[in-house]
């Protein structure tokens, strides 16, 4: 099938980005979106034209590193990641546009590269349990209700992709961020932090410019992996209980 | 001698036969000296690593501060590792070439992990797993390294559930386990079907925790070009900030490669789109051995390709071959049906057929060789790519009857899904196919005891060592060895190498920096001002064809030598004609890939002609040459029970062959069997 793209090109990130309209034929329907990516950079590069730069790694929806708006949806139109979805989620004669993710808090590197270090940094703000190597009890010292285990489990899915941050229009990381507190929150490991836990993510979340949340449910709705959204419900009670608590 | 009962094994003797052949890499290589680890203590088995740790020196944790260790990769081995040492006060420097340590393709692994915890008081312990690991790789790891892997296994599972990895866990609260890749015991521990993901996320975690406690720097986006060797020690790397093209300098005390895998110099793999060989094939340019680089695990149970755009392969977990069944039509002529449609006696269940007692289970390079086979019969289904139909049918249809659809989606739903999503079918309406694909290398840098390369001050860990799998590796101990390394080996090891520093300050100015530092940038501005005619990425497919067709999972002298034609003519080509756009001070995809496929091209020799001098068959390892008469594989243990370490000799000159005997004192050699 034939495609029409519409691409943001950037050269880099104090550049001036636009548009770019490209045709693409002989797209199969068994290509992934990325794919049908590197065929059309295969044929800018036969051109001498500079290929278009995005992100990805591991081309299996598990790594987190891609991630486009398509047609202003991020990940396209289909729950899951850009590098699992598939051509044949598009008909010959589509025109499609593409878009980096946009969000003060992700600035964009080159065309749709963007730069996501501020997730990294809200982790180091408290997104872990504290434990030295070597000073662990035996494993089952503690036993974990499996539903609690299950629960953790299910929001501990969260692969750090920044869709639900490109989705919202305040361009909140609420969705991340509570992921990740309740997957560490349903654990009996995770209890000791618990406090000081939310209150320096969510210092760090607002320090990198991310907006606040309004409840709109853009985020969940973009998630590649259905992080639901009372995670974020649970954000905000933990974050209530720790400030009760003084901290 | 402690040696376990095992019924899988005939004690077949033909192995020891002497074969009556010459050198077929002669020509191909310079004879070298023996090489061996002197790391290891004498005594028995199970206290050797004891032994080690209390022999180790201490570094005095006031000193700790002052000594620098950079850590190359932020995979199982690589993160933990970082958060060890950084825990422990040491100043660490972390590269990653992904924007965020999170990514590292460990994130992939779907099985799980093993660990001789026993928790099912079915017999484990770590010595089983030791014989089961030293047994699976076919007799061609080093016994006490294996040894050691499974004594910390226990460890790891207790380090993970305090960081919060939500293993899977029965009704009482307690873990669960399961069997995998066919051993007997319940030993896997599993987070659905993404233990690497979780596995990973807990050492990221632990890791950013110690960049918040200031003990760890990280680079992320930032890719190793160079190791910087002086006076004959690792003193740090040269690597480029790939957003800003900033070449930069980085020194430090001593130098850890947890780079991962080099599966992708078969260009279609099931690594990452960038996990690449560069920073081990640059280390081994500087005198560090390559071992046994020939070794490549082909999984059985990958999506077919479909086409000339494919540019990955993605693995469905081995579990599916529980309840799924092989079969490939008996006759050519109904390749082309719909599977539903061909009655039950027209099905070949081959390896139900070849192999009775394993059936579906037989190893990973058993099941992916018999593939091959039907296919290169000419009795593959699915579509056809260049002519050939590679793919074979795993049917769920008997399990749905039996276990009902729900029962099959409880087990297997997220692979379903996937596989759905890939492919477009429906495999709960018609049979999967699945075709092998390459997935992981037993082969990488030469370490001793104490993970310690032929470079003093180069450790390497994880996937990018040779250690601890011989010729093929079990099911689940990736991640047990990815872990082991970093979190509770090498910051032991490293230590005794640490108590002479911190060694002498380096300035930038140093020859041997300045050296590394040239190297990278003319590879550099000889890539961007080649103007050739041909992508990167073209050189990459054919390469990868090269490789797959030769040196995948049948190899035989003729083919092997004529690989080795083909890539040097490649390469030739590659370095007069690659075409690569853009800047050097920007974010340029096509130059970081130009570095990499340079550094497979000679890889991929060097593999051909490891292949070429081993001729034998051994797990991963299959020679047309050395087969039983019912083309199984068959080990040569009086000439090849070697490690092959590979010393680089200069561009132009011939590698240089040094062996390690292997020597067992606490398992015996046998040859394997699954019939
Ligand atoms: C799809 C798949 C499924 C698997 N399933 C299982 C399983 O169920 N159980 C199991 O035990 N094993 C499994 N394995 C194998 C296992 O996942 C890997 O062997 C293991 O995770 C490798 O870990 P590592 O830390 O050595 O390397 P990786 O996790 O690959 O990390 C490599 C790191 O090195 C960095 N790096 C590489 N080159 C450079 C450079 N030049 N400069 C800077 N940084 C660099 C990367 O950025 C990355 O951080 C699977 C593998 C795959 C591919
Ligand atoms: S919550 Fe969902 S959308 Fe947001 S980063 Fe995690 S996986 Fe991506
Ligand atoms: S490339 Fe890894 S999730 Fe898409």
């Amino acid at each position: 099938m034939k495609v029409t793209l519409k691409i943001w090109r950037q050269p880099d990130a104090a550049s001036k980005g636009a548009m770019h309209t490209y045709e693409l034929d002989g797209v199969s329907s068994d290509m992934s979106f990325l794919e049908m990516l590197d065929v059309l950079n295969e044929d800018l590069i036969a051109k001498g034209e500079d290929p278009v730069a995005f992100d990805s790694d591991c081309r299996e929806g598990i790594c987190g590193m891609c991630g486009l708006m398509i047609n202003g949806q991020a990940h396209g139109p289909e729950v899951t990641t850009t590098c699992q979805l598939h051509m044949r989620s598009f008909k010959d004669g589509d025109e499609i546009v593409i878009e980096p993710w946009r969000s003060d808090a992700f600035p964009v590197i080159k065309d749709l590269v963007v730069d996501r270090s501020a997730f990294d940094r809200i982790i180091q703000a408290g997104g872990y349990i504290s434990v030295n190597t070597g000073s662990a009890p035996e494993a089952h010292s503690v036993p974990v209700p499996r539903d609690d285990a299950i629960r953790a489990f299910n929001v501990a899915t969260c692969i750090g992709c920044g869709a639900c941050v490109a989705a919202c229009p305040n361009g909140s990381a609420s969705l991340f961020m509570g992921a990740k507190i309740t997957h560490l929150g349903e654990l009996p490991q995770g209890q000791p932090e618990r406090d000081t836990r939310v209150v320096g993510m969510v210092a760090q979340h607002d320090a990198e410019g991310f907006g606040g949340c309004t409840n709109i449910g853009e985020c969940t709705a973009a998630c590649p992996k259905e992080i639901p959204l009372d995670v974020i419900s649970r954000l905000n009670w933990d974050l209530h209980a720790a400030l009760r608590h003084g901290r | 001698m402690t040696d376990m009962p095992d019924t899988t094994l005939t004690g077949d003797p033909s192995h020891d036969a002497p074969a009556d052949h010459g050198d077929d890499a002669a020509g191909y290589y310079t004879p070298g000296d023996p090489i061996r680890d002197t790391k290891a203590p004498e005594g028995p088995i199970d206290e050797r690593w004891q032994t080690r740790k209390f022999e180790a020196r201490l570094v005095n944790p006031a000193n700790r501060r002052k000594l620098d260790i950079i850590i190359v990769g932020t995979g199982l081995a690589g993160a933990s590792a970082a958060a060890t040492l950084g825990e422990a006060g040491y100043n660490v420097k972390s590269f990653c070439y992904q924007d965020s340590p999170r990514r590292a393709h460990s994130i992939a692994a779907q099985g799980g992990i093993n660990a001789a915890k026993n928790y099912k008081e079915d017999g484990d312990s770590a010595h089983r797993l030791f014989y089961d690991t030293v047994k699976g790789g076919d007799y061609r790891s080093r016994e006490s390294n294996v040894y050691r892997l499974a004594e910390v296994s226990t460890n790891i599972i207790d380090q993970c559930v305090a960081q919060g990895v939500p293993f899977a866990r029965e009704y009482g609260g307690l873990l669960d386990n399961r069997s995998f890749g066919g051993v007997q015991v319940s030993r896997t521990f599993y987070a659905r079907g993404q233990t690497g993901q979780q596995l990973l996320i807990g050492a990221y975690q632990a890791m950013e925790r110690q960049v918040a406690a200031g003990t760890v720097e990280q680079f992320t986006r930032h890719e190793m070009l160079e190791l910087i060797v002086v006076d004959g020690k690792a003193r740090g790397i040269i690597a480029r900030d790939m957003v800003t093209g900033e070449i930069q300098t980085h020194l430090a005390d001593v130098v850890v490669l947890a780079s991962g895998g080099y599966g992708n110099v078969f260009f279609l793999s099931t690594n990452a789109m960038g996990s690449n060989v560069t920073a081990a094939w640059r280390a081994h340019r500087k005198g560090a051995y390559m071992a046994n680089p020939c070794y490549t695990q082909i999984h059985p149970t990958c999506i077919p390709v479909t086409g000339s755009h494919q540019s990955k392969l993605t693995l469905m977990s081995e579990s599916l071959r529980n309840d799924g069944r092989i079969w490939v039509p008996k006759k050519k002529s109904d390749c082309e049906k719909d599977p539903r449609e061909i009655p039950e006696e027209d099905r070949d269940y081959y390896l139900e057929r070849i192999y009775p007692s394993f059936g579906n289970l037989v190893p990973r390079d058993i099941a992916s060789r018999a593939a091959k086979n039907v296919c290169d019969e000419g009795r593959g289904v699915g579509p056809e790519v260049d002519g050939v139909r590679r793919g074979v049918y795993l049917d769920f249809s008997s399990a749905i009857e039996r276990l009902g659809r729900d029962g099959i989606e409880e087990k297997y739903d997220n692979l379903f899904d996937m596989y759905a999503r890939i492919t477009g079918e429906n495999p709960y309406e018609t049979p999967m196919r699945i075709y092998p694909a390459v997935h992981y290398v037993m082969g990488g840098l030469w370490v001793d005891y104490d993970l310690q390369s032929t470079i003093p001050g180069l450790f390497v860990t994880g996937e990018a060592n040779f250690s601890d799998h011989g010729a093929n590796r079990l099911g689940a101990s990736a991640l047990m060895q990815g872990l082991a390394d970093g979190y509770f080996v090498l910051p032991h090891t490293i230590r005794d190498y640490l108590a002479d520093g911190p060694f002498e300050k380096i300035q930038e100015s140093h020859p041997a920096v300045v050296e590394a530092r040239q190297a990278v940038e003319e590879r550099v501005t000889h890539f961007l001002s080649t103007n050739g005619t041909r992508s990167v990425d073209s050189y990459h497919r054919e390469l990868g064809n090269i490789m797959w067709e030769y040196c995948g999972m049948e190899r035989t002298e003729d083919g092997l030598k004529k690989a080795i034609d083909l890539i040097r003519t490649l390469k030739d080509d590659f370095w007069r004609n690659v075409k690569v756009l853009g800047t050097a001070d920007s974010l340029n995809q096509s130059l970081e890939k130009a570095g990499r496929v340079a550094d497979f091209m000679e890889l991929g020799e060097l593999m051909c002609i490891d292949a070429l001098n081993r001729r034998e068959s051994c797990g991963g390892h299959f020679r047309g040459e050395s087969q039983t008469e019912d083309g199984e594989a068959l080990r040569h243990d009086d000439q090849f029970a070697y490690v092959a370490a590979w010393e680089f000799a200069g561009d132009g000159e011939l590698p240089v062959l040094h062996k390690e005997d292997l020597v067992y004192t606490a398992i015996e050699m046998k040859q394997r069997s699954y019939k």
